[in-house]
């Protein structure tokens, strides 16, 4: 009982700790507006765009932009409404990565805090299989899995994954080998403790920032991996509101229609460069001994 | 020392062993490649026919040491469209790539360098914040949108250099830059950082104490030093530009191995696609073998585990 007042009190203070530093901290105000408008967007798509993002219109193609209040971003070829599809194509960035990034991020950590934990031939497995993913380029290793699995979304979430999750294990487990040594650990073992409850109560929740601050800084680097897999014509089915999609959609045009490959490009130029800053913001934050890693 | 080399090769073949075990099953388990093969007319006896001397009918394992045997050797079969050997299409390619790779180092190595010197020395200047912001844009920007703005802006609009496939020198300059722009700021940022860092040594107050000129000082006291994570960091570039050509290669038709892997994928054409990919595979590994060899060389203060 005495036991438990105790962790709390730590508990409480540190969240006061938290809030004090919070409250004196410069909070990255442009990257979080403008990451909150892309997950309005994405969760919102259907409301907020005017127009369906597939229908075509003919009479109404190839508006330029700013020409009339009906298609304030023009319409493509197809006739189809520009901004309706960034606004999908925020939902189709912000679905993907998510999931990608989420599947990728789990089994990183599950494998990352096992192989940590447990070392042993399961460990040395683990991350030998690791090494050999990140031993290639992403795009590599995407276009692989793309050609063994096909096309299609959950294809697409595959490929982002298998890239991502090595990462995160190899991270996680650097983080595990440490924790593994402290005393609360090798005590917890001594009182009979299973590995699972240890995994679990003890190591995990000091691996919460490593997790936090990698996962910033990738969605970034998941959101070129998508846009450019789908730019290649090796990720989602053609014509989907997606934004690599919509600049490869546009690029034969270019002359022409300049609008088409240009705002789909500076919406993913800028949503990167938020998440980037963000993911900057976060680490400093968190854990400025992550800097040189 | 002779432990680490080894254990990193070690590493460096599972990993292609790995890779080629899994395009070998992606061509496997995407359907009959004999069917591909034969012609509409065929009976089932041609059929049978061709599995046998294609070696289908054996146990999948004896077909994988097969494949891996003949990989070896350079032989990965016959392209499906132009029924000329793979080797000899990716023999043609690979000068293309190559080129572009080493024009696109050179840039960012140019310009990177002396332009994150120059930031850390002109600290919070103008210049050192158009860098930053040059820097920031290069590693958000997706590549091939990049791309084709500047198709847009040089090729259509000003109509000043060529926007697509190979020939003069005036080729290079759009598909070299957009290759080397990440590179380049990652250089920049490494550049300013470690040359700050050196630059705030003891061993750099003493040479400006001992009354040297300050061009003295930051091009031979401190650049020296602030060198050693460049070369580094630069060798795996060079891997990953050997490789990131993919998109560029596309986007401005240049006729390398990037583009002839793409073109595979999307023939479905598996020969071509396990010579450019396992090709790749093996020059990626190399290339960060001989960085990592290179890398305790240069620096011995550096222990391995």
């Amino acid at each position: 009982m005495a036991q438990q007042t105790a962790v709390t009190e730590v508990r409480v203070s540190r969240l006061g700790q938290i809030q004090r530093r919070i409250s004196e901290t410069k909070l990255p105000w442009v990257p979080i507006v403008i990451l909150t408008i892309l997950l309005v967007c994405a969760a919102l798509a259907p409301q907020l765009s005017p127009h369906d993002p597939t229908d075509k219109d003919v009479i109404n193609s190839r508006i330029a932009p700013f020409e009339t209040s009906q298609y304030p971003l023009g319409t493509d070829i197809l006739g189809r409404d520009m901004l309706s599809r960034l606004i999908f194509g925020a939902r189709t960035t912000v679905y993907i990565s998510l999931v990608a990034l989420g599947t990728g991020m789990i089994v990183g950590t599950v494998l990352g805090l096992i192989a940590g934990y447990l070392g042993g031939i399961i460990g040395a497995t683990i991350m030998r299989i690791a090494d050999a993913v990140m031993g290639f380029p992403t795009i590599l290793v995407a276009l692989v899995i793309v050609v063994l699995l096909g096309q299609g979304t959950e294809n697409i979430i595959i490929a982002v994954a298998v890239t991502v999750w090595a990462r995160f294990a190899r991270m996680i487990r650097g983080d595990t080998l440490s924790i593994r040594e402290r005393d609360y650990v090798v005590l917890a073992r001594i009182a009979g403790v299973s590995p699972p409850v240890i995994i679990l109560r003890h190591i995990f929740p000091n691996v919460v920032n490593t997790l936090m601050v990698l996962t910033s800084l990738q969605v970034g680097q998941v959101i070129l991996l998508e846009a450019s897999l789908s730019f290649l014509g090796l990720g989602l089915a053609p014509g989907s509101p997606a934004w690599g999609i919509m600049v490869s959609e546009g690029r034969n045009v270019i002359l022409d229609m300049w609008w088409l490959s240009l705002f789909p490009g500076v919406a993913i130029t800028i949503v990167v460069m938020a998440f980037n800053f963000f993911g900057d913001w976060l680490r400093d934050y968190l854990d400025p001994k992550l800097r040189r890693a | 020392m002779q432990r680490y080399i080894l254990s990193r090769v070690f590493q460096g073949l599972i990993a292609l062993l790995a890779l080629s075990l899994i395009i070998f099953m992606s061509v496997h388990l995407s359907g009959d490649p004999a069917l591909l093969l034969l012609p509409p007319e065929a009976t089932t006896a041609d059929y049978e026919q061709l599995r046998e001397n294609l070696g289908l009918d054996r146990p999948i394992l004896v077909q994988y040491g097969t494949f891996l045997l003949n990989a070896v050797q350079g032989d990965f079969g016959h392209s499906i469209t132009t029924r000329r050997p793979a080797r000899d299409v990716l023999l043609e390619r690979i000068p293309a790539t190559l080129q572009l790779a080493a024009v696109g180092m050179l840039l960012a190595v140019l310009m990177g360098v002396p332009l994150g010197i120059l930031s850390a020395v002109k600290r919070d200047s103008l210049l050192d914040k158009g860098c930053k912001l040059f820097a920031i844009a290069g590693i958000g920007a997706p590549q091939f949108w990049v791309a084709i703005m500047l198709i847009l802006l040089f090729g259509a609009i000003l109509q000043w250099l060529p926007t697509y496939g190979r020939g003069g020198p005036s080729h290079f300059v759009l598909p070299a830059f957009v290759l080397a722009w990440s590179i380049m700021a990652g250089m920049m940022r490494l550049a300013r950082s470690s040359m700050l860092e050196v630059l705030d040594s003891e061993f750099v107050k003493f040479a400006r104490v001992k009354g040297l000129t300050e061009r003295l000082v930051i091009w031979k006291h401190a650049l020296r030093n602030a060198m050693i994570p460049l070369i580094t960091f630069g060798g795996i570039s060079l891997a990953g530009l050997l490789n990131g050509a993919i998109v560029v290669e596309v986007v401005f038709a240049w006729p390398g191995v990037g583009r002839l892997m793409l073109e595979g994928v999307a023939q479905r054409n598996f020969p071509i696609v396990e010579a450019t990919v396992l090709t790749s595979g093996f020059f990626y590994i190399l290339t960060s073998l001989f960085v990592d060899i290179l890398y305790v060389y240069v620096d011995p203060r550096i222990r391995i585990e």
